[in-house]
């Protein structure tokens, strides 16, 4: 008797299985450019292929059809090229990235692009939480609605939402700047450091400490830029949220002073 | 970690296979708990109650005596159902341990299921017309041939594998938990509820008794109640979202509905997939895909949202 599912459930989802694993040589090649079919693939398998293709065999343009929503695609790509994953992502997806341009026509889910160094990513469906998380440079572009935290402890780059944004966006932001085109949840911007946050929806609640800034010439410089660059037509009118730096990190106390003190 | 599923179908009729596709969902996620998986599913209404119970864990030594005690107890429990007017269908053995009874019985339903649960070692996992709830150790494939759920059809279901943090590695304590003593309710449940001990007391109080000691059961007993008091599952499940404590998402089903809610941090992952043939969610989206392959669009549902759809 044939097990319940067999041959259906053909891929371990974190690519935590084959240890020995070696790159599958699925792949079209027609010059710098190249194609392969992930379905039936594991993760380390779709991953293993990338590698070859974009380190071993010089290709510079790769599309991925079927990613199949498998975790941990795309990621620790630390070179300049064209990725282009037709469908949509798991969780942990194009993490740890350096340099590539990312297409994904799919959704992503949780932590999408945590770390990415530079490049530039955009997400036609909508994503999960957590997504940007960390995010160091880079621009990571989101045309449909984004969970929970997006961008919390962001050190750099920009990411810009066309849809709505979860609660705490923006939390423990440090740097970078975020453009939220849609309505936003409760907590936005809470416990930042410093970085920009604009918004054009309405948000639900402002997040300990981020206060609205004052609007200037280089705000709309630098949104108009955004939306000239990833072809995101004109602008809406945006609000702008900074840091307030009345929290206690922003006093020169000492922790046992602090005690005395406050 | 654990992971949850739910899968509602927008025409079943002559019902789905319900079984096989949960199956798939739970496999899809089985790193996110091994320890245990569990099923609620629903079947076609039938007029007679169906009963799950057990009469032993997975875990019990198998002494000398183990199968002249389950002997023994399965005796009991079908003995004092019919001493309490119940009309026994039939009995069957899915495992050495676990029984499927149904019967016809008109009266009090609490009273019945303590009547079985005092028999040494019997645990009721779930009573109605329609809900079946099946649950043991090992992962959903391992589970689904133990107890023949590929053939199952349907009209809903949920399911969930678990990662043990905070309760034993048991039947017990493994989801998804019935409403005791309300039929055709279950739910399963992501995350922590730290006001537990609270709710606990307060349920026990009202003369509800628990099953287990794991947090998630306070759940399904909490929205049981309120829905008992006349209220819809819908605003059940909106007044947990005050009156419960934690991190949570849960998904609970009733004869006629599946509902999901989220809590206020949405600090607990699901996918949700909404079909014109179907809905389907899950912790995470390769579960939705381990049943429709094909592109699909989905999203996360936002902090403290509560959804609620109806067959």
């Amino acid at each position: 008797m044939a097990a319940v599912g067999e041959g259906r459930i053909t891929y371990d989802a974190r690519g935590l299985a084959e240890p020995q694993a070696e790159a599958p040589h699925v792949a079209e090649i027609d010059g710098d450019r190249a194609t392969f079919d992930a379905h039936g693939l594991s993760t380390r398998l779709i991953n293993l292929e990338l590698r070859r293709l974009l380190y071993e065999e010089g290709v510079t343009d790769v599309t991925v059809q079927n990613p199949g929503a498998k975790h941990s695609l795309g990621v620790g790509i630390l070179t300049r090229c064209r990725i282009a994953f037709e469908g949509s992502l798991g969780y942990f997806g194009c993490g740890l990235i350096d340099g590539p341009e990312i297409h994904i026509t799919g959704r992503v889910g949780w932590s999408a692009c945590e770390n990415m160094m530079s490049g530039v990513v955009t997400v036609a469906g909508n994503a999960g939480s957590l997504t940007g998380a960390a995010l160091r440079g880079g621009d990571l572009v989101l045309h449909g609605r984004v969970g929970a935290r997006t961008g919390i402890d962001q050190k750099g780059g920009t990411i810009i939402v066309l849809g709505d944004a979860g609660m705490m966006t923006g939390f423990m932001m440090q740097r970078g700047r975020m453009i939220l085109c849609g309505d936003v949840g409760h907590g936005l911007g809470d416990s930042m450091y410093d970085g920009t946050i604009y918004v054009a929806g309405k948000v639900a609640s402002l997040g300990i400490d981020c206060v609205p800034g004052e609007w200037n010439d280089a705000d709309s410089e630098f949104v108009e830029r955004k939306f000239r660059i990833h072809a995101l037509g004109s602008p809406p009118e945006f609000q702008k949220f900074v840091c307030g730096k009345k929290l206690y990190n922003y006093d020169n106390l000492e922790p046992s002073e602090r005690k005395l003190v406050l | 970690m654990c992971g949850i599923a739910g899968i509602i179908y927008a025409d079943a009729n002559g019902g789905r296979e319900v079984g096989r596709d949960m199956t798939l969902m739970l496999q899809s996620m089985k790193h996110r708990g091994p320890d245990s998986t569990g099923y609620a599913l629903f079947g076609p209404r039938s007029a007679s109650y169906v009963m799950r119970f057990t009469l032993a864990d997975t875990n019990d030594p198998r002494d000398f005596e183990f199968a002249d005690r389950i002997r023994r107890n399965r005796f009991l429990v079908e003995q004092r159902l019919r001493r309490f007017g119940a009309q026994i269908h039939e009995v069957e053995e899915e495992t050495e341990y676990a029984y499927r009874v149904t019967f016809d019985y008109v009266g009090e339903l609490k009273q019945l299921a303590d009547l079985v649960e005092d028999v040494p070692g019997a645990e009721v996992l779930s009573l109605g017309h329609a809900l079946e709830i099946i649950k043991d150790l090992g992962d959903a494939e391992s589970v689904a041939m133990q107890y023949e759920l590929d053939g199952f059809r349907g009209t809903h279901a949920i399911g969930h594998v678990r990662m043990a943090t905070e309760s034993d590695v048991d039947i017990s304590g493994a989801h998804p938990y019935w409403a005791y003593p309300f039929n055709d309710v279950a739910v399963v449940h992501n995350g922590q509820l730290t006001n537990y001990f609270q709710w606990k007391r307060r349920l026990e109080r009202s003369g509800h008794r628990f099953q287990s000691e794991c947090d998630s059961e306070i759940i399904a007993v909490y929205l049981a109640e309120k829905m008992s008091e006349g209220a819809s599952l819908e605003d059940s499940m909106r007044d947990s979202l005050h009156e419960l404590d934690g991190v949570f998402t849960y998904i609970a089903v009733t004869e006629d509905a599946l509902g999901v809610a989220k809590d206020e941090m949405a600090a607990k992952p699901l996918v949700l997939y909404e079909g014109d043939d179907m809905v389907a969610l899950a912790s995470e989206e390769i579960a939705i895909r381990a049943v429709l392959d094909r592109e699909i669009d989905t999203y996360d549902p936002f902090e403290g949202e509560v959804m609620v759809w109806q067959r």
